[in-house]
């Protein structure tokens, strides 16, 4: 692997460019592999790529049906924060915050991660005091996160509005200073090119078809390519994780449904921090070229169509206008959607099964972009070990069984 | 934009005059005898779901109509409604029939017991 640097740019620019090497190879599937990743959304990526970083398993491949970070990675409304409520969860979505403050250094790939602040608005009384809840949870925690008053939120936002008299008055809001943005695609395109370096082989353009068990075991997988023996799979399908793990015999607590997001034509900085607006349903950030990005609830109803309901649009947009009344007239560029696993209690599932040799990565919903890195690293980690990480133990499948829900459906009403 | 027909009082409206509530012919274990349900039915009842990519049941709500409960059979790739049928009936048995995966399994025994359409 070639390294990018202010070098490497100023040398192919010599050469007009015409020498970049491949960031991936495109290899052809081998007959066998150590462990087989099927999707290479940026959770299946960075899985792995910790599988060979930090286990030395380099013979292994990510399959994927489209193309790489396709799916929800390419997708989301790119929010990272870790103000969770419950402790399994601050843990290891700050593990990934917190991973993604290096990890453009890394991989030698700019994510353009910016921590550039995260407020979510207390617009009712309930609200100001589940958040100011989660505020001391995350205290304990050891969270860099505080709360503001209405003066502190219109200082840092003034685009907001912030009429007292408006049906949702801004009460304050729960601010995590580095909490922020990061450009979905590097993320996937960072952790392909640092996974392939390492000799794993990602394959597109190629759905799974079939799990073959034999007993109690894995032993291999089907896909548009021909058969492939592994004893290790690792489902990282997102929306597609009930229609694969039933190839596999296993039945699961997800329901897939359409997330929305759109952007708006650019304009000149307003906003340079991310407002979530929970109570009305929406939350907006800009990104670097000027596009307001912005995003609401999910959909009500099953859905694997990547086209989502038209209602649910204009609820988000309804809300974000009344909230930042300065947008009302702004056109909009792009509209698309996602298909988002949902799990009982909003929290995702890394976790083995009742089949040996199986393991799935999940249920990350309408939230997972901020888990990517920390995920992977739980993930691989379980997988090599054949036993849950630390972290990853309390997400396992078991918990639905058990009653041990990690409910965070309170935590915030959006999609983020 | 889903255009919905609710099969009590006969109204047609759109999404947003009903409400979704998620799959249909989920059966709570024998609550007589509590002790008796097993963690793992009961996991399945609260949380394991068909979610199937194609011909799905559901259960929708007349919100604005007659305010009743009751069944949808809907396929979730062209998201086109297939019927509409009570909240204490099974779908017409030509869908039971074509129902795919863990909706197969579950309608194999109950498709004596539907009604044609
Ligand atoms: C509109 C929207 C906004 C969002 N906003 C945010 C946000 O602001 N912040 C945040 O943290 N999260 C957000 N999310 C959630 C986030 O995008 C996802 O949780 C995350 O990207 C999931 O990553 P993944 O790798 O698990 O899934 P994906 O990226 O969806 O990858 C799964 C891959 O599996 C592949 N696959 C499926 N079936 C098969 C098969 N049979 N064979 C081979 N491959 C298969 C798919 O093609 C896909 O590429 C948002 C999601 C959406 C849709
Ligand atoms: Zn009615």
């Amino acid at each position: 692997m070639n390294r990018y640097s202010v070098f490497s740019v100023a040398r192919n620019a010599m050469n007009y460019n015409k020498d970049w090497e491949r960031a991936w190879r495109s290899p052809n599937p081998k007959a066998e592999y150590d462990a087989v990743i099927i999707g290479a959304g940026g959770h299946g990526l960075a899985t792995a790529y910790y599988l060979a970083k930090e286990h030395k398993m380099t013979n292994i491949a990510v399959i994927e049906k489209g193309w790489l970070g396709g799916g929800n990675t390419g997708r989301n409304t790119t929010i990272i924060r870790s103000n969770y409520l419950q402790e399994p969860s601050i843990a290891i979505y700050e593990l990934s915050r917190s991973l993604y403050e290096g990890l453009s250094q890394e991989l030698n790939y700019n994510m353009m991660f910016s921590p550039r602040g995260l407020m979510m608005l207390c617009q009712t009384e309930h609200e100001l005091r589940a958040l100011k809840r989660t505020w001391h949870a995350n205290r304990h925690a050891g969270l860099d996160c505080r709360m503001i008053s209405p003066k502190e939120v219109k200082e840092i936002c003034p685009i907001i509005n912030d009429d007292p008299n408006a049906r949702y008055p801004i009460l304050g809001a729960y601010y995590q200073p580095r909490g922020g943005t990061g450009r979905h695609d590097a993320v996937a395109w960072g952790y392909a090119r640092g996974a392939d370096a390492m000799g794993v082989d990602i394959i597109q353009n190629c759905a799974v078809t079939g799990i073959r068990r034999e007993g109690g075991k894995v032993v291999g997988v089907e896909t548009e390519r021909g058969y492939i023996k592994t004893k290790r799979v690792g489902v990282v399908a997102a929306g597609h994780t009930s229609v694969v793990m039933q190839m596999a015999g296993v039945n699961m607590p997800i329901e897939s449904v359409c997330l929305q997001a759109l952007v708006s034509e650019p304009i000149k900085p307003v906003i340079d921090c991310v407002v979530m607006a929970n109570t009305v349903h929406g939350y907006m950030s800009q990104s670097d070229k000027g596009e307001l990005v912005i995003g609401g609830g999910a959909d009500s109803y099953n859905n694997y169509s990547q086209r989502g309901s038209f209602p649910a649009l204009e609820h988000t947009v309804t809300a974000l206008v009344e909230t930042f009344p300065i947008i009302s007239r702004l056109r909009m560029l792009r509209l698309w959607g996602g298909i988002v696993d949902m799990t009982g209690d909003r929290s995702p599932i890394l976790s083995g099964t009742d089949v040996e040799g199986l393991y799935v990565n999940c249920g990350w919903g309408t939230g997972g972009f901020k888990a990517i890195p920390g995920s992977g690293f739980v993930f691989a980690d379980t997988i090599a070990n054949g036993r849950p990480h630390p972290i990853a133990e309390p997400f396992s499948l078991n918990r639905f069984a058990e009653g041990r829900l990690i409910d965070e459906s309170v935590a915030a009403a959006v999609a983020h | 934009m889903l255009v919905v027909t609710c099969p009590v009082c006969g109204v047609h409206g759109d999404e947003t005059d009903f409400h979704c509530g998620g799959q249909a012919h989920v059966a709570r274990p024998a609550s007589t005898r509590p002790e008796n349900v097993t963690d793992a039915e009961q996991r399945d009842y609260l949380f394991i779901r068909h979610n199937p990519k194609g011909l799905h049941f559901e259960r929708w709500r007349c919100d604005r109509g007659c305010g009743k409960w009751f069944h949808a059979a809907r396929d979730t790739v062209s998201l086109e409604f297939k019927a509409f049928y009570g909240v204490t009936e099974l779908p017409p048995v030509e869908l039971m029939k074509q129902a795919t995966g863990t909706w197969a399994e579950f309608f194999k025994d109950k498709i004596k017991a539907g009604k044609a359409s």
